[in-house]
């Protein structure tokens, strides 16, 4: 993988950086922001004594008490509502969704309320408000404990939706995301949890920017947008396309999903003319097809190609292992895509 | 915490006294079978996840198999069941066929839903098993709507479903609860209080100890019972039915129990201490029943036989299911709509 490249506000290139893993890196941002912010807290299932069901809360409880990171029962839709009414007062809540997937229990209270508050209030009302917990598929846990939702998040307006790749971007990210006076949702990955990556030492502060995407490998044959566990598979996908058959992928990582960080895509497709938007979510009405119609509408002279997107099948996820594998968009239907777009 | 949330509290301590009529002899016989079968099959998915042969959450019910045989017993096969994503006994208590159950978990062609749903997604029609369900509390309505179907079809069927203490603080219980007192649908809610929900004791977030008496307030007839005793469990089930039966509405049933293995396959168990777990060993429902057992006369020969031949059938179960294929690729992307 390329290094990263450094963020707005990045750490002086003198801090000498160190490998951690993705659950590290949630876990400092957390910490770090707490230690920094008194109205920092988190709400959510067993994020206090047990340290959350991924152990991203760890040690939490133990630093800040337990009136600052605090055991739900399992009432999403009462405690997201209850965080819009701490934010909508001062409070800064964080609150950890186990599986990204009981967003939909909580419909309500996130797209009817949260995300409506500031504009129906006429602005009088913000909401600094974090929903964040980890999605996707790859552990065979089926239809409701495996989806993508950053698609159904990026579809309302009023709440930013990021999904990082990388610790660095992680931790960077979500103190951004925890500064930040919008509601905006944090999307982790089961798959991305135990990985590991690069990043300057704890308590060495440094934020990425919210909105910003970042070109984590270079290439002049084709621009692949993605974002979240797709990027590491899509940089399998680029590695193996250059050895294999000599074609040089761009990736491109959005990091946010909105705002889109359109300038740095098209940047990209003027110089390789091609482009491919690849995610786990659904490709039907998906992030991938606002990349692509975006493309259409602010930048169709830079295609030397038809632009396509890439998302998952439009099935529910199932369990079985050879019918999980075959649904989700990873590295060899990324290939084959590159290829079918380079051959065309 | 005192009452019946902590999880010091066994279940043969619990608050409602029922009067019990003695199962026959062979009918109770027949129930350890069943109860031992759970046990087997569900050790057996333990042993196969470990191994690597399963992926994904599963979540087994050992130390639970009397609710589910109880209530088995105590309904009807053409009445309607939904339960949670802990769901591998009431499946196999209702009569799914083991091979077909493990099959499914190890996402095989040959399970029950062509290896798609998986584990938390336990479902049999044949035998009224309408749905097993991943999101806490999602079933509970789904059983209302299959009581309210059948009050509107005029037809004496019952719906049953279960649920964890973990689910009470759902919206969607509270609403359930609501309309179907008010319309006195022929339903029985089930608590599984095996006070545990994932890693967090249910004291820790209940503002309420008995938690049968929650659905009071909304009219509904509860108790709470030792739900690691199958007559017990089978006593408190048919009086809910026949009540449902007769037009009488809704009963909640809090049953006490307890779940001796992890919340799912890989738990560590951090959250909770040995000497806990040994004290409720001590009423865990296999034991309680074989006690009955021996102590109404059955011979210890007569249950090890029974065992033996639940072990066998066991073995082949798992068998059948590693020998399964997988399914076909195409599997992938069919079932989306009923055509
Ligand atoms: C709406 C929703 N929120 C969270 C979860 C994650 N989760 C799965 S099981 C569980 C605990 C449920 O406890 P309980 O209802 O007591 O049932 P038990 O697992 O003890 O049988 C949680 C929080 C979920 N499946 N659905
Ligand atoms: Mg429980």
């Amino acid at each position: 993988m390329t290094a990263p490249v450094m963020a707005q506000a990045a750490p002086e290139a003198a801090v000498q950086m160190r490998k951690t893993t993705y659950i590290q890196a949630v876990n400092e941002a957390l910490r770090e922001e707490m230690r920094r912010d008194e109205s920092v807290f988190i709400l959510g299932e067993d994020v206090a004594h047990y340290g959350g069901l991924f152990r991203v809360t760890r040690g939490l409880l133990d630093e800040f008490g337990p009136q600052r990171v605090i055991d739900t029962p399992i009432s999403e839709q009462g405690f997201m509502g209850m965080a819009l009414g701490a934010a909508a007062v001062g409070m800064r809540p964080v609150v950890e969704l186990m599986y990204m997937d009981f967003t939909l229990v909580a419909a309500d209270q996130i797209f009817n309320q949260i995300a409506k508050y500031h504009y129906m209030t006429g602005g009088l009302i913000h909401l600094p408000i974090v929903v964040r917990g980890q999605q996707g598929g790859g552990k065979r846990y089926g239809s409701q404990h495996s989806q993508c939702v950053e698609g159904l998040y990026a579809h309302f307006p009023g709440i930013r939706v990021v999904v990082p790749a990388t610790p660095y971007d992680a931790k960077g990210l979500l103190k951004s995301a925890i500064r930040d006076d919008n509601p905006v949702v944090f999307l982790e990955h089961k798959m991305l949890y135990f990985t590991r990556g690069e990043a300057p030492p704890a308590e060495v502060e440094y934020t990425v920017p919210i909105g910003l995407a970042d070109v984590k490998r270079t290439g002049q044959d084709l621009t692949l947008v993605t974002y979240g566990y797709c990027l590491l598979q899509a940089l399998e996908a680029a590695d193996a396309l250059a050895a294999r058959y000599g074609i040089q992928v761009e990736v491109v990582d959005l990091r946010t999903v909105n705002p889109m960080d359109t300038d740095t895509i098209w940047e990209s497709v003027a110089k390789t003319g091609r482009l491919l938007a690849v995610h786990e979510s659904y490709a039907n009405c998906g992030v991938g097809a606002e990349v692509v119609a975006r493309a259409y509408e602010e930048a169709p002279h830079l295609l030397r190609a038809p632009a396509r997107r890439l998302g998952m099948a439009p099935v529910s996820i199932p369990v079985s292992k050879p019918l999980e594998d075959e649904i989700l968009p990873w590295k060899q239907q990324i290939m084959a895509a590159v290829l079918e777009m380079m051959r065309a | 915490m005192s009452a019946s949330i902590s999880p010091q509290i066994l279940p043969s301590e619990a608050e409602t006294r029922l009067e019990v009529q003695p199962l026959p002899l062979d009918r109770l016989q027949q129930m350890y079978r069943t109860m031992f079968l759970i046990r087997r099959v569900e050790e057996s998915l333990l042993q196969a996840a470990e191994e690597g042969k399963i992926g994904g959450a599963m979540h087994t019910a050992i130390g639970m198999e009397a609710n589910a045989v109880g209530a088995a017993h105590a309904t009807r096969p053409d009445d309607y069941v939904t339960c949670t994503y802990r769901g591998h006994h009431h499946a196999l208590a209702r009569g799914m066929d083991p091979g077909q159950a493990i099959a499914e978990v190890m996402g095989r062609a040959t399970g029950f839903a062509k290896g798609k749903g998986g584990s938390m997604h336990f479902v049999d029609p044949e035998h009224g098993l309408m749905g097993a369900n991943g999101v806490v509390a999602a079933q509970v309505p789904h059983a209302a709507g299959m009581a309210l179907a059948a009050q509107l079809r005029g037809e004496d069927r019952v719906a049953l479903t279960f649920f964890g203490d973990g689910a009470l603080y759902q919206g969607v219980m509270h609403e359930t609860f609501n309309m179907a007192a008010k319309w006195k649908l022929p339903i029985v809610f089930y608590l599984e209080n095996n006070r545990y929900s994932e890693m967090t004791p249910i004291w820790r977030t209940s503002s309420v100890e008995a938690l049968y008496r929650f659905p009071r307030a909304y009219g509904i007839e509860s108790m709470q019972i030792d739900g690691n005793d199958v007559e017990v469990v089978y006593t408190a089930v048919a009086q809910a039915v026949e009540r449902a039966r007769a037009g009488e509405g809704p009963t909640f049933i809090e049953a006490l129990t307890y779940r001796l293995a992890g919340h799912m396959a890989g738990d560590l168990e951090t959250y909770r201490t040995e000497e806990e777990k040994a004290l409720q060993r001590q009423h865990e429902p296999l034991m309680v029943l074989r006690n009955k057992l021996l102590e109404r006369g059955a011979r210890p020969e007569e249950l090890e036989a029974i065992q033996a031949q639940v072990e066998e059938e066991v073995q082949a179960a798992v068998a059948f299911a590693e020998e399964s294929p997988w399914p076909d690729i195409a599997q992938a992307y069919t079932d989306v709509f009923y055509l």
